[in-house]
């Protein structure tokens, strides 16, 4: 659940961004809104930008032009605090092989600043359902295990803005289903979750607004009554100003 | 404070990892013994190692195993891409900084600590001189050193290439810390000491760090955002 601090938002807006890597263009001029409370699938083929919005969203990617806004402030005015309102799951899972379940919990949720750190490490090692292999090296376990801590540690100190880059990889259909119902609960609590993925069969039901990406240009797309993949092709497949 | 519980963190966990895989204390006190090694075979003559060798050799050696082990420490960062977790904690990005230079330098005090008796005793280098001296010598080289590989291991964390980049970007900036260091140390070895030349040369090794130092912790934010 989301913790409310002075640093807190309840919605992010995403101005006119635009970001280059000398005269490639990951994304060109990318307005979009994010609220509490929605769950947002972000999808777009490789190389459409994906991974340079998440990171402009998290922080670690500085836009070329354009602006975001966490409420009504900006990253630079809100400062060091504002990255423990955001929580981030990568493609690569930002967990260290050498440590423990546990450890690698505990050493992120120290450096958050989380309160009650051991109750909370236990809560989240019940929802990874990794009680039994707390103690065992992260190198030895499986990427779907992997996965499910990687996840718990994205959201130990409890975000606000979660952002989640191809979250069902490695999962099987049970963790899946658990992974879904974890978002769910995350978003009736408030936090804002972007959700970029390759997996229709897994978001379908789950996204609440979908945001499609091509070339660096983004595309809200409705999709009512209509199979997210089917909508998405049919996207991909008009033209695009 | 919190910056200090931060960098702390981040020490204590490169310690608790180094520990367990051994990996980084075994390969660097390897290299660096091989390359004492090699050196005394081509400098040491009936017991008797050429004048200023040793100094040369120590700080040659400190380098070079140096090297190897800020580039091993930042690779085990880019393996799950955990840089960029650090760099998403809630502290001041110097915290980072702080902590990864904590780590290193007490993973390479350890292995000069193998190093400079080795070389004491291969080149006949009088290290129990002046003992502090030296100590204070080897550890503030040691911190100017690391302060800027620490820095530029972390920037070139995502390059191609490097393993190559790191040393061709390191040593011009370090060579002022390794001449002042094998200056203050041939100091103390010679055959008739100097210890008021090594004292100034250790001034010089203090005010390179606080140099050093300083500018790191100032721009490793900013370098580090991309």
């Amino acid at each position: 659940m989301p913790v409310e601090t002075s640093s807190d938002f309840d919605a992010v807006d995403v101005r006119e961004a635009s970001r280059h890597y000398g005269r490639r263009r990951a994304l060109s001029r990318v307005s979009l809104t994010l609220r509490a409370g929605e769950i947002v699938g972000l999808f777009g083929p490789n190389g459409a930008g994906k991974s340079t919005l998440l990171g402009i969203l998290s922080t670690l990617v500085r836009p070329s032009s354009g602006e975001v806004r966490y409420g009504a402030r900006t990253a630079s005015e809100l400062g060091d605090a504002l990255r423990g309102r955001i929580g981030v799951l990568g493609h690569d899972l930002f967990l260290y092989g050498d440590l423990s379940a546990r450890e690698n919990l505990e050493f992120f949720g120290a450096l958050y600043g989380v309160p009650d750190l051991g109750a909370r490490v236990q809560a989240a090692l019940g929802e990874a359902r990794l009680e039994d292999r707390a103690n065992d090296r992260v190198a030895s376990f499986s990427r779907g295990l992997r996965q499910r801590l990687a996840l718990e540690r994205a959201l130990l100190h409890g975000p606000r803005l979660v952002l989640l880059d191809e979250p069902f990889t490695g999962l099987d259909d049970e963790s899946a289903a658990l992974l879904a119902a974890r978002l769910r609960r995350l978003r009736d609590a408030g936090a804002i979750v972007l959700m970029a993925t390759h997996d229709f069969d897994s978001a379908e039901g789950l996204v609440d607004r979908l945001i499609c990406l091509r070339s660096g240009k983004a595309r809200e797309l409705t999709f009512a009554g209509e199979r997210l993949r089917d909508r998405y092709r049919r996207a991909l497949a008009e033209e695009w100003s | 404070m919190r910056v200090l519980r931060a960098a702390w963190l981040i020490a204590r966990k490169d310690l608790v990892v180094e520990a367990r895989s051994r990996e980084l204390a075994y390969t660097t006190l390897f290299f660096a013994v091989s390359c004492v090694l090699v050196f005394a075979f081509a400098f040491v003559r009936e017991g008797r190692a050429i004048e200023d060798a040793a100094a040369g050799i120590l700080w040659v050696t400190l380098a070079f195993s140096g090297t190897l082990a800020l580039g091993r420490a930042f690779e085990r960062e880019r393996q799950a891409d955990t840089l960029r977790a650090l760099l998403l904690a809630p502290t001041e990005r110097a915290a980072v900084y702080l902590g990864k230079l904590l780590g290193l330098l007490v993973l390479m005090l350890a292995v000069e600590a193998i190093i400079v008796p080795i070389v004491g005793l291969l080149f006949a280098a009088p290290i129990g001189r002046a003992p502090l001296l030296l100590g204070a010598l080897v550890v503030t080289g040691t911190i100017g050193f690391a302060a800027v590989g620490t820095m530029f291991a972390a920037m070139l964390v995502r390059a191609h290439s490097r393993d190559v980049l790191l040393p061709m970007l390191l040593y011009p900036i370090a060579v002022p810390v390794i001449i002042a260091g094998v200056r203050g140390t041939a100091a103390i070895f010679a055959q008739e000491p100097n210890l008021e030349a090594a004292q100034a040369w250790l001034s010089m090794l203090v005010f390179f760090d606080a140099v050093f130092v300083t500018l790191a912790l100032w721009t490793f934010g900013p370098v580090m955002s991309e």
